[in-house]
């Protein structure tokens, strides 16, 4: 069960020799997992058959025409958020694409993330909803979810724009397992050039929050992808000789070693990053390390029934449920499942994921 | 472009053998764009009031319709295959057709008469371009044809049967979300040379007004034309800056012209008068 994409994206050389069907099936998986324009990124000085190369420059045209909308509405979050006085520090791709960082090149772009100081919240929300922002998920139950127990707001929506903006106050939620304290994110994010009061969090804080995202969260859809962003932010930034001990001493101060550990594991098993050795050691349990290689092996392939075997789905399911387990100590968790399940209709998500 | 088509259903093997007829068959290991598949769903379903279900490469992209919709659903499937992912060209909700070299264009809103149209001109002489998705080319600014079966409605199946008798048409499906519906094939002629494109020349904003005057072309502002085409874009929201010099060089090359008409032969009078 080789992924082709999986192959692809290790050793984009590897592509010239293969056969028509092999394309066939690396456009397929690639397209469900959102990274079409990765590829075609990394493609770029390969020969492509004339098939496959139309869905790459396609790819690329929605690619580019994301970016240019990431730009646009990361102004106008900033302009709408200049006279609250806080400094805005942007998150995952909006970060990537304003830092110039190489893991933007051939990325989609979705909603934009920002990370805010928990007080400056009130202030924050007001000024976006001032200037065309509006929640969603009014159920009591959500807000409750979001605002008690999770570290960010509810997605806001632009009303004429329709864009989603998800406001952060953290990096993981403040009932989970792990809580990374965000005044220290906060301390050590970067401004960006140009941008008085816009930062990205700091290149190790980036792979961290990136490991946290993935390997914390219930939802594995875009696993591949995520896993391809952590991929490329260690690629760039470990040419900078002291990443590799500043990135282990800062999850540990940060309470993000276990994320860390599974990050930089899959990144060399799946994707063939480039660790060295001594910080694959793990301290996890020859058992535990088992049942975890079966489960994220499965669930970080590609979506796409070609990617899968009869194991995958249960895989996806018991992470699933490891992501709850992660978030929600087991009182809340119980009963956040259970109004969850008793709702007669579920709010209709803001984004409609492919 | 090159579509794989999974089915068991009948009026699938009969709607593809009847009006895909011209279209070359290719090798199993051939590269296949899209992998699609018609399909009754699992469950309850398949018994009680049965569906029809379109299926994009394992996952199906809307919701089932009756189960007698099969063809239509394959075809709608396939223009949002089309729609939804051949963002290297600019594509307008538009028929195409081509005389001599030159590309008339007739985008318009769903209603406004515009496949009746495309259909009898095909029948006049014109090459068929496309019915539903004219693909602008960002590269060429020519139009790419996609010569697909053209998809009649209502009142219009019957009309295109009595002007051109020897129009093949499939089977009509009733009470589709378009009323009903039947696909006519398109042209032998327009599926061979579905390699050769052809560089827009007229844009024509048809109007189907069962009380209108005499058919007539007015001349349409270039800058409303051109309006038109960015609205009955698909895609141009992606293409930036490119897709409005696109947009703009082809609304400068061409002549462009509104035409009500209430009367097909007026109309293609009208039509078939353009320099």
């Amino acid at each position: 069960m080789t992924s082709p994409l999986i192959a692809a994206l290790r050793d984009p050389a590897a592509v010239r020799s293969w056969s028509v069907p092999q394309w066939e099936r690396l456009i397929r998986q690639a397209r469900s997992a959102d990274l079409l324009s990765r590829l075609a990124h990394l493609l770029a000085e390969t020969a492509i058959p004339p098939g496959p190369r139309r869905h790459l420059v396609a790819a690329q045209v929605t690619a580019g025409a994301q970016a240019e909308a990431v730009q646009r509405e990361v102004a106008h979050v900033a302009r709408a958020l200049a006279s609250t006085g806080v400094d805005v520090i942007l998150l995952k791709g909006a970060a990537y694409l304003l830092a110039g960082l190489p893991v933007s090149r051939g990325r989609v772009f979705n909603d934009v993330d920002i990370l805010v100081p928990r007080e400056a919240l009130p202030r924050v929300e007001a000024a976006l909803m001032l200037h065309g922002w509006a929640g969603s998920h009014h159920h009591p139950h959500d807000q409750r979810y979001y605002r008690e127990w999770m570290h960010e707001l509810p997605p806001l929506r632009h009303l004429a724009r329709e864009s989603v903006l998800d406001v952060h106050h953290a990096i993981a939620p403040l009932t989970g397992r792990f809580r990374p304290d965000s005044a220290k994110l906060i301390a050590a994010a970067r401004a960006l050039e140009g941008q008085p009061r816009l930062k990205v969090l700091a290149p190790v804080d980036m792979v961290l929050h990136a490991a946290a995202h993935l390997f914390l969260n219930e939802e594995l859809t875009h696993g591949l992808r995520d896993l391809a962003d952590l991929d490329a932010l260690l690629r760039d930034f470990a040419r900078e000789a002291s990443f590799w001990s500043a990135l282990e001493e800062r999850a540990h101060e940060l309470d993000l070693s276990l994320p860390l550990q599974y990050a930089l594991r899959y990144c060399a098993r799946l994707l063939a990053t480039p660790v060295p050795e001594q910080y694959l050691k793990d301290s996890i349990p020859v058992w535990k390390r088992g049942l975890l290689d079966a489960l994220y092996l499965r669930a970080l392939q590609p979506h796409h029934p070609d990617a899968s075997d009869r194991f995958t789905p249960l895989a996806r399911a018991l992470l699933y449920l490891r992501g709850h387990w992660l978030r929600l100590p087991p009182h809340l968790l119980l009963y956040h499942l259970t109004v969850k399940a008793l709702r007669k209709r579920p709010e209709e998500p803001l984004t409609q994921g492919r | 472009m090159v579509t794989s088509i999974r089915s068991t259903l009948p009026e699938i093997a009969r709607g593809i053998a009847l009006l895909y007829a011209e279209h070359p068959v290719e090798a199993d290991e051939a590269f296949a764009d899209f992998q699609v598949r018609i399909a009754r769903p699992r469950g309850l379903r398949r018994w009680v009031r049965p569906q029809v279900q379109f299926q994009f490469d394992g996952t199906p992209p809307f919701h089932p319709l009756p189960g007698d919709q099969a063809f239509p659903i394959l075809e709608w499937g396939l223009n949002w295959c089309v729609s939804a992912h051949c963002h290297q060209y600019l594509i307008v909700h538009a028929a195409a057709v081509e005389r001599a070299g030159q590309a008339l264009l007739l985008p318009a809103p769903p209603g406004s008469g515009k496949s009746t149209l495309c259909a009898a001109l095909v029948h006049r002489g014109w090459r068929l371009l496309s019915d539903e998705l004219a693909l602008l080319d960002p590269a060429t600014h020519a139009i790419v044809p996609l010569a697909r079966p053209v998809s009649l409605k209502n009142a219009s199946i019957e009309l295109i049967r009595r002007f051109a008798p020897e129009a093949v048409l499939g089977e009509t499906v009733h009470d589709t979300l378009k009323g009903s519906v039947a696909h006519m094939k398109p042209p032998q002629d327009a599926v061979r040379r579905s390699l050769e494109p052809a560089a827009p020349r007229w844009i024509v904003m048809p109007r189907y007004e069962a009380r209108a005057a005499a058919a007539r072309l007015t001349p349409l502002a270039r800058g409303q034309a051109f309006m038109q085409l960015a609205d009955s874009a698909f895609n141009y929201h992606l293409h930036g800056r490119a897709g409005f010099e696109l947009l703009a060089d082809v609304v400068e090359g061409c002549e462009c012209f509104e035409l009500a008409y209430a009367n097909l032969e007026e109309a293609l009078a009208a039509l078939e008068g353009m320099q």
